[in-house]
């Protein structure tokens, strides 16, 4: 039993990766004999049934075994039943002519704890909710369907359907899908039992420490939040930006240098021989602060052109303007293009004093030209928290929370499908790719129905992380029906007729998956 | 179960060398790809973690992860701060709403769960099924009714009160699970203590509940997990006296930025429990899954 602890997993989960081939020994490679497999074991427990405690033993231990099991429900037959338990059921009630059963009286005290409960607690409150929906905030007046009309009208409920409907479309797709791709690839690790624990331990997370979680996550500043350090990382490794935003050439006739629509280009065509001048300001000391002294590049250093950008800017005061003064830094890392004829020919970085230099250029007349890159701003990360990556942004700490649960599902699932069928079609040839495609998949796609349901009832109730994630001032633009519910009666809006007429608009939303659910007892019973 | 593990490169089968190649290149893909995942799995959560760990000037200047470089961060200052400030007492609400919801769900889910699997009487079918519907409701439903019902009772704000709305909306999927572990408990075990002449109770209480033991296992965890991480009921119903922690750190929400010393070590604290339950139990809590996920 305690081996069996890293046991949700799939047959063979930890054992190798040659999990591929080690399902049929495990488990009935037949999804049919798994349930009468199941049902022996109590059954086989029954002949010591005057002792009591062995029973226990074996009950625990067959359950076990259920864990790979189930998935022979899902896959064959469907879920809600998927436990053994419930394949053997039909079997078990069909053959009952007599029965020694006690009176249907005594079904009542059983019920009656629950029954008055489900009553009370659910039943009721639908039907009085129904009735609430049709008055006004304060309950006085009739107001009929209004409600329900300014739920479709009130551009601020408009937006939380249309969110709930991003919700609906993305997150239980996505779900499905990566657990689908994790379900698939464990299979091919070592260490699969460890892989599906951290993917499903956010599961066992509060919604709202998950959210506290990603509010850290999303955090705006790179240097805090790790979302934004990893993407300005990526970012910065691609394209590289100097970072001096704020620089600019004095603007006077005197300055060798001009803006021309964000780059900084030279007034004069370059000499040849003569170092091209390109003194800045506007830039604090303390950017520089660790920088080399300008230097003047080496005049007439063959036919290359050559010249030194600097920060013509002496602390305290003092120095001459244009020149090259012994306290001036230069800056370092900006892109210096020559361009000729409006076409760029050639491009180089300035050196740790400034200075630049471009080689083996034909001859001709440059101006030089510093790009606008060198002058914006670093790339900053995402405003993930903002109104417009907002959803998203919760859509995606949602994957992160019910990933797992997709992932073991369907891993369950996977578990079942008779390898046989697999291992030929790879003897056939057919490539991986094929196998999955035309084989894993279709076998799968019991479970995927399930957990794809599963997931879309799941996300329209969505409030926690909708709740939590979104600043306050964002949070109309993030708003789904389960929230606004909340915030219309409780949070400060006070209307309860709302609130009542939103509950039933959610309560209709999961009427088909009711439905759903209905059916297909029915038919796994019947 | 320790049979198994054919190496697949063992099957007797033709293939290419170039197969071979792109297999084992393809492994090393996979792996490459599957750590990636994992790690950014994890680093969420050890965000969260070192970030209770450290100070507030160190939260405010820097990422958590130059913990890696400078070591000496680790403070548990903020986790003093936090049960001196009376966080504590959340912690117990918490244990005080989810220890009763969670046996007393058990308990009544057992008795009906019973009936459904094993006492005849008219119309069980059709009671089963408006269990089955009322597994998917949502809560919202109940928020204003029951709001105003325990005005009227007088538990408006009290542990009670949210107990039980715990425990009405965690029945359906309770009955639903124990109902189909008992159907499977076989027909002779119970005629034959029929037979015997012991009262249903007795059965119940001696064959059926310790047969039960792993779904109920499988159950206890899921609805503890389940009421312990409620937010939404505690907002509604618990006054400020008796607000489990889920309450008590949404309340600190508003100003997220500046309380992040309290935030973080919260959030962790009340996700500890949990946690811990969930590795020593989450053989029973996929079980539950697989039979039935559909709350």
């Amino acid at each position: 039993m305690t081996e069996r602890l890293d046991g949700p997993q799939a047959a063979g989960g930890g054992d190798s990766a040659a999990g591929a081939s080690s399902g049929p020994r495990d488990t009935p490679a037949d999804p049919s004999p798994a349930p009468s497999g199941s049902s022996d074991s109590p059954g086989s427990s029954d002949s010591s049934d005057s002792s009591g405690s062995p029973d226990p033993e074996t009950a625990t231990a067959d359950p076990v075994a259920a864990a790979d099991e189930p998935p022979a429900g899902p896959a064959a037959a469907g879920y809600p039943t998927a436990a053994p338990p419930g394949a053997v059921a039909p079997a078990g009630a069909a053959e009952a002519p007599v029965r020694l059963g006690p009176s249907p009286r005594l079904a009542v005290l059983f019920l009656l704890p629950a029954v008055l409960l489900l009553a009370a607690w659910v039943i009721y409150p639908v039907i009085y909710s129904i009735w609430r929906s049709l008055f006004d905030a304060t309950g006085d007046r009739f107001v009929g369907l209004g409600n329900y009309l300014s739920i479709f009208t009130d551009s601020a409920t408009l937006t939380t359907i249309r969110n709930n409907i991003i919700w609906v479309v993305v997150a239980p797709i996505v779900v499905t899908a990566l657990g689908l791709i994790f379900a698939v690839l464990t299979e091919r690790i070592r260490w699969s039992t460890a892989f599906k624990l951290v993917l499903f331990m956010p599961m066992a997370v509060s919604l709202l420490a998950a959210g506290v979680i990603f509010r850290l996550v999303y955090e705006q500043d790179p240097d805090k939040g790790v979302a934004n350090a990893i993407i300005t990382t990526v970012h910065d490794t691609f394209s590289s930006s100097a970072g001096y935003p704020g620089a600019r050439p004095r603007e006077n006739d005197q300055a060798p240098a001009v803006v021309q629509g964000g780059a900084v280009v030279t007034r004069q065509q370059a000499q040849p021989g003569t170092p091209v001048l390109i003194p800045l300001v506007g830039l604090s000391q303390d950017v520089v602060k660790d920088a080399a002294p300008a230097k003047a590049a080496p005049a007439g250093g063959g036919d290359g052109l050559s010249g030194t950008v600097w920060l013509d800017v002496v602390r305290g005061g003092g120095g001459t303007l244009n020149q090259i003064d012994p306290q001036e830094k230069g800056l370092a890392g900006i892109t210096v293009e020559a361009v000729s004829g409006g076409a760029v020919k050639a491009t180089t970085e300035t050196a740790a004093d400034g200075t630049f230099r471009f080689s083996g250029l034909p001859a001709g007349s440059y101006v030089v030209r510093l790009p606008q890159d060198n002058f914006t701003a670093p790339f900053n990360g995402l405003t993930w928290l903002g109104p417009s990556l907002i959803t998203p942004a919760i859509i995606g700490a949602y994957i992160w929370v019910w990933a797992g649960f997709a992932m073991v599902l369907i891993a369950a699932g996977l578990s079942a499908i008779p390898r046989d069928a697999l291992e030929a079609a790879r003897i056939d040839g057919a490539t991986e790719w094929q196998v999955f495609r035309r084989i894993t998949v279709p076998l799968l796609s019991p479970v995927l129905l399930v957990v794809f349901v599963t997931m879309i009832i799941n996300v329209l109730k969505v409030f926690d992380l909708v709740f939590i994630i979104a600043p306050g001032s964002v949070q109309p633009n993030a708003n789904v029906i389960a929230l606004e519910m909340w915030r219309v009666s409780f949070g400060g809006g006070g209307n309860q007729g709302m609130g009542s007429a939103l509950s039933i608009f959610l309560l209709v939303l999961v009427v088909p998956f009711m439905i759903f659910n209905i059916r297909r007892f029915r038919r796994d019973e019947g | 179960m320790t049979t198994l593990a054919e190496p697949r490169h063992a099957q007797p089968v033709a293939r290419g060398l170039i197969t071979r190649v792109t297999d084992r290149l393809g492994s090393g893909v996979v792996q490459v790809f599957m750590i990636l995942v994992a790690l950014f799995w994890l680093l969420p959560t050890l965000g969260l973690l070192i970030v209770s760990l450290r100070g507030e000037t160190e939260n405010n200047s820097s990422g958590w992860w130059t913990l890696f470089t400078k070591p000496a961060q680790i403070t548990f200052e903020n986790y003093s701060n936090l049960l001196a400030s009376g966080f504590s007492s959340s912690f117990w609400n918490t244990v005080l709403i989810t220890v009763p919801a969670t046996l007393l769900v058990i308990g009544i889910a057992a008795m009906a769960g019973y009936a459904f699997a094993w006492i005849e009487f008219p119309g069980r079918d059709t009671v089963f099924l408006v269990v089955i519907a009322l597994l998917v409701v949502p809560v919202q439903i109940a928020l204003i009714p029951i709001a105003k019902l325990y005005g009227f009772l007088g538990i408006f704000g009290s542990i009670l009160g949210v107990v039980l709305f715990h425990v009405a909306f965690g029945l359906p999927f309770a009955i639903f699970l124990l109902r189909n572990f008992f159907v499977g408990i076989p027909r002779e075990l119970l005629e034959a203590a029929r037979m015997d002449g012991a009262p249903e109770w007795r059965i119940f209480a001696t064959v059926v509940f310790p047969l039960a033991k792993p779904a109920i296992a499988s159950l206890g965890i899921f609805q503890f997990l389940w009421v312990w991480n409620d937010l939404l009921v505690a907002l509604v119903f618990a006054d400020t006296d008796n607000q489990p922690m889920t309450k008590a750190l949404q309340s600190q929400m508003r100003q997220f930025g500046t309380n992040v010393d309290i935030l973080a070590p919260g959030a962790f604290l009340s996700l500890i429990i949990p946690l811990v339950l969930f590795f020593a139990f989450q053989r029973y809590f996929v079980q539950g899954l697989l039979a039935g996920s559909v709350k």
